[in-house]
């Protein structure tokens, strides 16, 4: 029984968790070691950490929480923001991540997940893709910078170059449904599994129990990230696992 | 000692990770003299099948190691370093394992599920082991795999996991020798009570 996951996102930032609405108006929220603690113990699958400060200054107080991290949960993790080279990749899995997230940085460089993939594995790296409906509404325009700059690019065609280069996962955020509340963006993750061979992660606008459960009845989803909904303890990855087993979805208990 | 045996693949700190974790001692190292004088060890691995046999080759641990086995001191393999405890390797190109166990390493096909297999999958018992003994019924672990275990032996096979169509050999025990494909590291607090059965056997 081959399971779905639920995946905490953290946004980290100078060492701190904290969370904005549409990528603006960031609040902080804890520490990104005990807040992982706490979720490996609600019995989270995974865990994402997107380092949104990431600049230069600061990137060894990334590469310490990583360190600290790995020693204190037993479950895969990712680590993404900022991450412009091989150099970088191989610090953070040096560190103890498992994979390498990479958003602005393949766009402005794609030959980086080609590069990532061959030294480290397709498994390694994870291609993050934030989206927006175009305005004659014919498809998505992918966006970069968290979410400032519209790059003009289509998402199926860049979803579509990035598995060539050999991405071994999608997570696609719906900049549409991003801190909405009001589920994820069922079109958006249909137009881009249907044709995905690698696990898609859905992420953006899931506000509560049922939003979980509608994103894996429809199939267009191996994996749901949240972050708020866990940050403020609305729900806990113990009640969102319970409440899908309920609902027949496989998951692991 | 535990000896985590480095050959230049793989995440070694998070093998290392999981047995501070449980109390074990261990060190990673490539060096004859120090496996050798090991409790146990656990050979991990992520990447190619060829490139970690050329590695341990290059390294004479080939020798190292089926000689540890043949002592009798337990030996645990970890994803790709299960898989070399096979007698071939069909990645790319045909590749001669350590022959420890029965068996092939093969792709997996399955058009209706996606490959590589990732994420969280139920264990499956095909027979009573040890490992078990102080685990619930149902026990999820963590896997990252495109190649699996073929034409084994039906007797080394303690549990697997369905995936599409496949059966997916997760764990094997022959022995003094373990081989598990998921990581055992970072499938939770299951996993680590599976570490924790391992260190029990290094004494």
């Amino acid at each position: 029984m081959h399971t779905k996951r639920i995946i905490p996102c953290l946004d980290v930032k100078e060492g701190k968790v904290v969370k904005g609405i549409n990528f603006v108006g960031l609040k902080e929220v804890g520490d990104p070691v005990q807040l992982a603690k706490k979720y490996y113990e609600q019995g989270a699958d995974e865990i994402v950490f997107l380092d949104i400060g990431a600049t230069h200054e600061n990137r060894d107080t990334m590469v310490d929480v990583v360190n600290q991290v790995a020693k204190a949960i037993f479950i895969p993790f990712t680590v993404g923001g900022g991450i412009r080279s091989v150099e970088d990749m191989r610090k953070m899995l040096l560190a103890g991540a498992d994979k390498i997230s990479l958003n602005s940085a393949a766009i402005k460089d794609p030959q980086l997940i080609e590069d990532g993939a061959k030294i480290f594995g397709n498994q390694c790296i994870v291609v993050a893709i934030d989206a927006k409906k175009r305005d004659d509404g014919t498809g998505w325009n992918v966006y970069i910078n968290g979410g400032r700059i519209d790059t003009g690019m289509d998402l199926i065609e860049w979803t579509k170059k990035a598995l060539d280069l050999g991405a071994g996962e999608i997570l696609l955020t719906s900049m549409d449904a991003d801190g909405t509340k009001e589920g994820f963006d069922i079109e958006m993750l249909r137009a881009v599994n249907t044709f995905a061979n690698v696990p898609v992660i859905a992420s953006g606008g899931c506000g509560s129990l049922k939003d979980f459960k509608e994103v894996f009845q429809e199939d267009v989803a191996d994996a749901a990230l949240a972050a708020s909904l866990f940050h403020y303890n609305e729900v806990s990855v113990k009640e969102v696992k319970e409440f899908l087993d309920e609902a027949k979805i496989p998951v692991r208990m | 000692m535990i000896a985590i045996i480095d050959y230049g693949m793989g995440n070694l700190h998070s093998v290392e990770n999981a047995l501070i974790k449980i109390g074990a001692e261990c060190k990673i190292t490539n060096q004859k003299e120090e496996i050798y004088k090991a409790d146990g060890i656990i050979l991990p691995g992520v990447g190619a099948f060829q490139d970690c046999m050329n590695n341990l080759n290059d390294l004479s641990l080939v020798e190292v190691i089926k000689t540890i086995v043949e002592q009798g001191k337990p030996l645990l393999g970890i994803c790709l370093g299960m898989q070399v405890l096979f007698e071939k390797g069909y990645e790319g190109t045909e590749c001669e394992g350590l022959g420890i166990l029965k068996g092939n390493i093969v792709l997996m096909k399955d058009q209706s599920v996606k490959i590589p297999h990732i994420g969280w999958n139920r264990l499956e018992r095909n027979k009573d082991d040890f490992l078990f003994d102080d685990l619930k019924n149902n026990v999820f672990v963590y896997y990252v795999h495109s190649y699996y275990a073929s034409d084994y032996q039906d007797d080394d096979l303690v549990a697997y996991s369905n995936y599409g169509s496949l059966k997916i050999p997760g764990y094997v025990h022959k022995n003094n020798v373990l081989g598990m494909q998921y990581h055992p590291e970072k499938s939770g607090e299951d996993g680590l009570e599976m570490l924790k059965k391992f260190k029990e056997m290094c004494k």
